[in-house]
Parts: C-alpha cells; structure tokens; sequence
C-alpha cells in the first residue's frame, strides 16, 4: 500500500509499505478514506520530536472504513465507517477510568523509553515517534487501530469526511485547551496561534461562555480567520510588547485566560527570540517556548494558562516567578481525545461547530510531500491540508 | 549476588492478580525470555529460559505461598542460575487495584552458561523486570501483551532492537 514515510529531517515520501495485519486480538484494520497533516507534525518533519526511524509511517488524523478485526472486538464490524482518536488508550486502566485517555498505562509499549525521557509514559499514539509506541500512522491507505472496541467513534449519519476528521485530534484539542481555562461570564481569553487548533479553541472558548477572545499570530491571513471565528486579533510583528497590547486591550488587567497553542517551535522577534533559536540549534534547550512565556506574563492574577501547543523537553528562562507570586495556574496535557468525541460530534451535527472551515488545502494522499512543504511555509496561505485516498 | 526490585499497580482484585501469577506456566506470557515453566503439582516447577548461546535450565521449589500475598520461590541445587525471590501482593490505596512487588536475586554463574545469562539479563536486570511487570499490567488489564510496529514483540525493545514503525513485511505469528 501507499503509506506517508518520514525519511529524515524535512524529507518525507509516499512509498510502498506493507499492509498492516492483526497483531492483537483487539484490532481493527482501518481503509483511510480522509487523513490530515497536523501543526505537531511538522515538529516531526523539522526533526525536533525524537526518536524517529527512516521509514516510519506517519500521520495521526484519519478516518475510514473498518475492514477487518480481531477476534476480541465486538462493537466494530467489517464496513462500519469510524473517525480513530489519535492517541490509543486500553479503556482498562486507572487513567481510562478515570476519563484520562492520553496518560493511557497500557498502550505504549515503548513506555521504557518515554520514562527515561519524562519520568512516566503516556499513551500511545499513531505515527508520532518511537516514544509514543512506534505505531505505523494513518497518512496510508490503511492503518492498524488497536482497541478498536475502545477509540473508533462510528459515523452512523449523512456527515461528510471532512465535518467529522478532526473529531481525531484538533478539534478535541483546542476544545480541551478552552475548557481547561475553567471560563467565567466576563473572561478574555487570549490564544496564541492561530493555525486550526488555535481556531478552534477561539469557537470552543466562546462556547463555552468567553465574553472575548482575542488571537495573536503574526500571519495576516491566519488572523483574518480568526477574526472569522469573532476573534480580535493583534498581529505580534506589529506591536511592541504582546504583554503590554493585551494587558491595554483589558483595562490594565490582562485576560483572565491564556492558550498556548503553539508550541516548541514558536517564533518571535528581538533578542529573545534569538536567544532561544540558538540554544535550540546547538542542543542547549530542545523547546523554544516564546509563546509561552509570553502567555504567563499577560495573564491576569490568579488567571489560568491552558497549553496545549506540544513541548517534547527542556525550555530555558521559565518564569516561575511570576507563577508563584501572582497566583498562575497552568494546565495542560496530550488531548484526551476520547473524552470530548462524542459531545462535539453532537456540535457538529447542531450547527453549533463547522469544523470545515480550517481546510484549505485538498489533495490526493500520493502529493503528501507537496503537502508538509506549503504546510510548513505558510505558502498559497496554507492552514490545514486533508489528504483523500 | 545480584538483587532486583521492582514494582506495577494493576488494576484489577487482588486474589485475581495473585491467582494469574501462583498458575506459574502463566509467566511465559509475560516474561519474553521464559520458554516455558511446568509445574508437577507439588511445589516444584521446571523452568526453561531462551537465550542467545542456547537454553538454560533450573527447577525451583515454591517455600511460601499464602493466597492472594505472597508466593515465594527457590532454586534447587544444581541449578544453571540458582536464584530465589519473592512476588508480594498488596491493595493499592481507594480504588487503585493492586500493587505487586517482586524481589528477585540471583548469581550469575561462570563459564558458558555464565555468558549466556550475562547476555540475556544484559547490563540493566532492572529494567528487564520492569519490562516484564508492564506486559504482566497489560495481560491482566487488557487480556493480551500490547504490540506495535516498532515493537512487535511486545514492551522491551528498547531503540536499539526497535523495528521501523511500518507493518511487518511477514505474516506475525499470534
């Protein structure tokens, strides 16, 4: 089959692999019909999440036809149509009891690994380095889903591929990114990034009650989607001070919650910036958390910093200072995706969500590599590409 | 001498998880260098160990067995590896299931079969047995040891037998 491979740093190509097959009795095989690239992947194609093999099957946004399974799987049936959470969790375990589906204890068999470079192991998950498994991914023409009885979620309507792809990761996540902000009639909620997760945690956050929200990206078409989704926006190339322009834009108090949904690889301008491009460039820090500081130093007393921009190590000049002595929380996590399915299909089906409108690219899976690279550059004013097998 | 000690928490009754584990011809599921453990109904049991310079071999004898606490065993003389230890069963706080505690000793022998277990223990025995008590959580919570493509056989490949995360050319046995 044609399958997605990352060949080294900023070189993937569509080659030919082998089909996948049963390799547990909980299994589905998966025919992809609609598979995504994802802001974290490109983290992947630049070479900063780690450890990565040449060859290795990417892609963790997909959706498909079920065409074979295990013999333990009793909910899904050859022909069922499934949307696959991108993170693979057992449904067994204390953490998926307790609703908390990406710290999953069973569903990384590479867990060894991850200890040694966090402490404890999360999840698996498709196609995102040996870390998370070594799990082939979804940008193929078929992918193995283990658990099959416990991720899928079965599409039993007139839904498009495209309304309900991104119940697989974005969606979730930017949703989980709103709802960890904890939101109060009154709140400004700053995001930072506005690819599709950043989107999508702008409509989460006025769903979920946000009185304003206010976007920061330094792409003007990027933030003329947002203003799209009722955002205000402030391009961070034009201003100062993203800090001061927020903490104006409240009334001196700053927003009453800040999401990050950027991650390791942000950008910035000035000296710091450049200080942590080159202390990312020769090993000195692996993250480069711009954003992020500056999300900590806006907020609000006593406020809330939800990241979900994906961080893979160590970042330099944190400022736990400013955390401690103004009463900051932070929150964050892999997006349990399973947890937040259901509910938001049900917002996509009420009109409530159209998560259709972050697309703007289409192309045939065999162009994937045409794919990561405008993707990457921002070029034809790239915000999400889907890939049709 | 060398002594090892690890710990799991899984998730399910304590008097199950005990029951799982006394079944001693269970541990081949689990634990990937055991070839196959028999039992002969007494307290003796024959343990046969896959390494890369051939089988090593050795019978124990079970000196403590207290259902749903503790099953402890011991080499008998003339044993490849003599070796003993001890599996504790204990409750897990609330609803956290059921904590195993596995103290485990032996003496790695001299001579050829010394080489063989020096290779299949490898540098770091600890982090073989928390390998084993990961596939041992997964059988107990999930009914099968978790594979994925760049580990096919399960927890415990590490990177440098990792395979590239790609299906498996060959049909895999299962």
């Amino acid at each position: 089959m044609k399958a997605t491979c990352w060949m080294g740093k900023q070189n993937v190509e569509v080659r030919e692999v082998p089909e996948p097959q049963i390799l547990n009795q909980s299994d589905a095989i998966v025919r992809i019909t609609s598979t995504a690239i994802c802001g974290s992947d490109l983290h992947l194609y630049n070479g900063f999440v780690q450890p990565m093999m040449k060859g290795d099957v990417l892609g963790h946004e997909f959706m498909g036809e079920v065409v074979e399974v295990g013999r333990r799987v009793h909910k899904l049936k050859v022909g069922d149509r499934v949307v696959v959470p991108f993170t693979i969790a057992c449904g067994n375990c204390w953490q998926c009891r307790h609703d908390n589906w990406s710290l999953c204890e069973n569903s990384n068999p590479n867990g060894a690994l991850a200890e040694k470079a966090l402490g404890h192991a999360g999840s698996g998950a498709f196609g995102y380095s040996h870390l998370t498994g070594g799990f082939a991914g979804g940008q193929a023409e078929f992918v193995r889903v283990p658990f099959a009885d416990v991720g899928p979620l079965k599409i039993e309507n007139e839904l498009s591929d495209e309304q309900v792809l991104f119940l697989s990761d974005i969606l979730p996540t930017g949703y989980m990114g709103a709802e960890m902000c904890d939101i109060r009639p009154g709140d400004t909620v700053a995001v930072w990034g506005c690819g599709p997760v950043g989107l999508f945690a702008i409509m989460s956050a006025y769903l979920l009650g946000a009185e304003r929200v206010i976007a920061i990206d330094r792409f003007e078409y990027r933030l003329a989607m947002a203003r799209k989704c009722r955002a205000e926006t402030v391009n961070y190339e034009t201003v100062d001070s993203v800090s001061e322009t927020l903490i104006e834009m409240t009334g001196g108090r700053g927003p009453d919650a800040c999401i990050e949904a950027v991650g390791l690889e942000a950008h910035g301008h000035g000296l710091e910036y450049l200080y942590d491009r080159s202390k990312q460039a020769v090993g000195l820090e692996t993250d480069r958390p711009i954003a992020l500081r500056e999300a900590i130093t806006a907020c609000r007393n006593g406020g809330t910093i939800s990241v979900i921009g994906v961080y893979g190590g160590l970042v330099d000049k944190f400022p736990l200072g400013t955390i401690m002595n103004r009463s900051l929380t932070i929150r964050s996590g892999q997006c349990h995706v399973h947890r937040y399915m259901r509910p938001l299909l049900e917002r996509i089906q009420n009109g409530e969500i159209d998560p259709t409108m972050v697309i703007t690219h289409r192309m045939p899976l065999s162009d994937a590599a045409k794919g990561y690279e405008i993707f990457l550059n921002k070029t034809d004013n790239c915000e999400k590409v889907v890939l049709h097998a | 001498m060398l002594h090892v000690i690890k710990s799991v928490t899984v998730n399910r009754p304590r008097q199950e998880v005990y029951e799982f584990w006394r079944d001693l011809e269970h541990l081949p599921t689990f634990m990937i260098h055991l070839e196959a453990v028999t039992t002969s109904g007494d307290r003796r049991s024959h343990w046969v160990v896959k390494a890369p310079g051939g089988l090593v071999e050795w019978d124990a004898e079970m000196i403590d067995d207290r259902a749903g606490e503790i099953i402890s065993w011991q080499s008998l003389e003339g044993s490849d590896v003599p070796n003993g230890g001890s599996v504790q069963f204990t409750d897990a706080p609330a609803d956290r299931g059921t904590e195993v505690h596995v103290d485990l000793h032996y003496d790695p022998p001299v001579g050829s079969a010394g080489a063989t277990v020096a290779k299949l223990f490898g540098e770091e025995p600890g982090q073989q047995l928390r390998d084993d008590l990961r596939r041992f959580k997964q059988v107990m919570e999930t009914g099968e040891v978790v594979r994925s493509d760049g580990s096919l056989e399960g927890a415990g490949q590490g990177m440098s037998k990792q395979r590239v995360a790609q299906p498996p050319d060959v049909e895999v046995r299962r």
